[in-house]
């Protein structure tokens, strides 16, 4: 049983192919990345499953209801977190949660209630009656997005939810997140950032051109990509090493970059047999860059 | 009905603004007591009113006409600015009925816009205008200056959703002074060139300005022509017809909101 479905999306504005033959399955209750640079689709996706835009071809549903015949059941299942913090700055966070809440439906007591409860699990219980123009970036986006949970949507839809946040703030937000599916709340969770759904998503699908590029765990992916890279500075000998370790000299930097494909140790024993003094070492995780490259061309082969 | 309650859940929402804010809208009101007070004195005592009568008597319902209709910009800056920060997104997505944010917009907007007549009206009297019809004229004067801002509500809610961006509200801003000025808000019509003066009094703010002065009892500076003849059908048709054309364009511009 998936909960989000879409089945042969397309979505044209004018000359540009926002969707062009998107497909999506997403199980209940886990959190799935969207993966993609900008203008690969990704709001484009999220803004048709959430009813707010109607796509030229293919269908959709949400928790079981057809997204262009039963919006309004779609409505009452989803949460929406877009790319900006839609609240409003001049109302408290209190205030703007029991405002969502009586848009919901909710009676003034209930949205009162709720309101209470979400300020306390989003840790905003102190700033609760201050004008939302006074908090921090990463407190903006947690009532943005305890807007989007008033009725413990069957589905959240959270579009960049940490673009613009400083790493703090994007921790709090990657902890919200996890307690949010752990309650049952299946996330879409689109990202440009290969280790925000590597952290987060139980299965990742990557978006290039309105189309998916592929998809998978987070493990598959970063196989098919390949493993960590590792940036090793050393101060002579470079020529050597890098034949050695089958990999190309940056002359100019003096540096060695190798794909970890078996593991650390060995490479750090190869540098060791030849006696090499390492002046640096940087293990990284393969860049987004890196990434779509090797996934585009690995599609363009296919 | 649920339509309807969203929409005066959003309209409290601005009522919050004010007990926030209340400098926003205090401002507001006390431009139009300056304006009034710059025709009035500043200006008004080198303006002859043709067909005769008093200056202030002739401009106060002008003022309160020339007042609803910069209403747009209110309205046209506060949609855009919720358009433009995804909050009106959050409202598409949220099971309320599509009309809900704009009729927050109008009970907000006519709330504030009320409240300006009232400013008005007390202050034309503290200054020497008056009523000198009955209450009912004087009643159906009210609402059809009203009506003008509900007709000018609706552009602004066209204007808010379609050009998203400062730039469209900062044109409206800009271009509610010539077209307010275009018109017998301030001026008679008879006082300018033939085709300025042909021009102006087919200014939708013209008939309403001319039928407020009318129900009202006050000199409408007007000695003839059909504005002077049909003055409160005008001001009764043009609203209307406004509203005919920008409710719809503005639903499209709702339905069709997108990045």
């Amino acid at each position: 049983m998936h909960t989000l479905i879409a089945e042969g999306l397309r979505k044209r504005y004018g000359d540009l192919s926002a969707l062009d033959g998107f497909d999506l399955h997403v199980p209940a209750g886990v959190i799935h990345g969207l993966l993609g640079p900008n203008g690969a689709g990704k709001t484009t996706a999220v803004k048709a499953l959430a009813t707010l835009i109607d796509v030229d071809e293919g269908t959709a549903s949400v928790a079981g209801f057809d997204v262009r015949t039963q919006a309004a059941q779609v409505r009452r299942s989803i949460g929406l977190v877009g790319q900006n913090a839609a609240v409003d700055e001049v109302l408290s966070g209190r205030q703007n949660l029991v405002m969502f809440g009586r848009l919901y439906g909710l009676t003034r007591t209930d949205a009162e209630t709720r309101a209470g409860d979400l300020l306390g699990t989003f840790g905003l219980t102190e700033a609760a009656d201050r004008p939302v123009k006074t908090y921090s970036g990463g407190m903006r986006r947690r009532l943005d997005i305890a807007a989007g949970l008033i009725l413990t949507p069957a589905v959240l839809f959270l579009d960049e939810p940490t673009t613009g946040l400083d790493p703090r703030a994007r921790n709090e937000v990657w902890t919200t997140i996890r307690e949010i599916a752990a309650r049952g709340t299946t996330v879409l969770l689109t990202t440009q950032y290969l280790d925000e759904a590597d952290q987060l998503a139980a299965a990742i699908t990557v978006v290039d051109h309105g189309r998916v590029i592929a998809e998978g765990t987070p493990e598959k992916l970063k196989r098919e990509v390949g493993g960590d890279r590792v940036t090793i500075t050393v101060h002579d000998r470079l020529a050597e090493t890098a034949r050695r370790l089958g990999a190309e000299a940056d002359e100019e930097n003096r540096t060695i970059t190798v794909e970890v494909t078996t593991s650390l140790i060995d490479i750090v024993r190869t540098l060791d047999d030849l006696g090499i003094t390492v002046e640096d070492l940087q293990l990284r995780r393969p860049t987004l860059d890196e990434a779509f490259l090797k996934l585009i061309s690995k599609e363009a082969i296919r | 009905m649920t339509t309807m309650r969203a929409g005066w859940i959003l309209t409290r929402r601005e009522l919050a603004h004010w007990r926030r804010e209340p400098w926003g809208p205090v401002f507001g009101l006390l431009f139009s007591i300056m304006l009034l007070l710059v025709f009035g004195f500043l200006f008004g005592g080198a303006i002859n009113v043709p067909g005769g009568g008093d200056y202030i008597a002739f401009l106060l319902p002008g003022m309160m006409a020339l007042s609803m209709m910069f209403g747009v910009e209110t309205t046209a800056t506060k949609m855009a600015a919720d358009a433009g920060k995804g909050i009106t997104d959050r409202f598409r997505s949220m099971p309320i009925g599509s009309a809900s944010p704009a009729l927050g917009r109008v009970g907000a907007d006519m709330t504030n816009s009320a409240a300006e007549l009232a400013v008005l009206l007390v202050g034309g009297l503290a200054i020497g205008w008056r009523i000198t019809s009955d209450p009912g004229s004087a009643a159906l004067a009210v609402l059809l200056l009203l009506l003008l801002r509900f007709s000018m509500l609706w552009i602004g809610i066209f204007v808010g959703l379609t050009f998203r961006g400062g730039g469209a509200t900062a044109a409206v801003q800009v271009l509610v002074w010539p077209i307010g000025f275009l018109s017998t808000a301030i001026v008679s019509a008879e006082t300018m060139p033939a085709w300025l003066g042909a021009v102006a009094a087919w200014n939708p703010l013209s008939a309403t300005a001319t039928a407020a002065r009318e129900l009202f009892g006050n000199p409408t500076g007007l000695t003839g022509g059909v504005l002077a003849d049909h003055a409160v059908w005008l001001a009764l048709g043009w609203p209307l017809l406004l509203a005919a054309i920008f409710i719809p364009l503005s639903a499209r511009a709702y339905r069709r909101l997108r990045d």
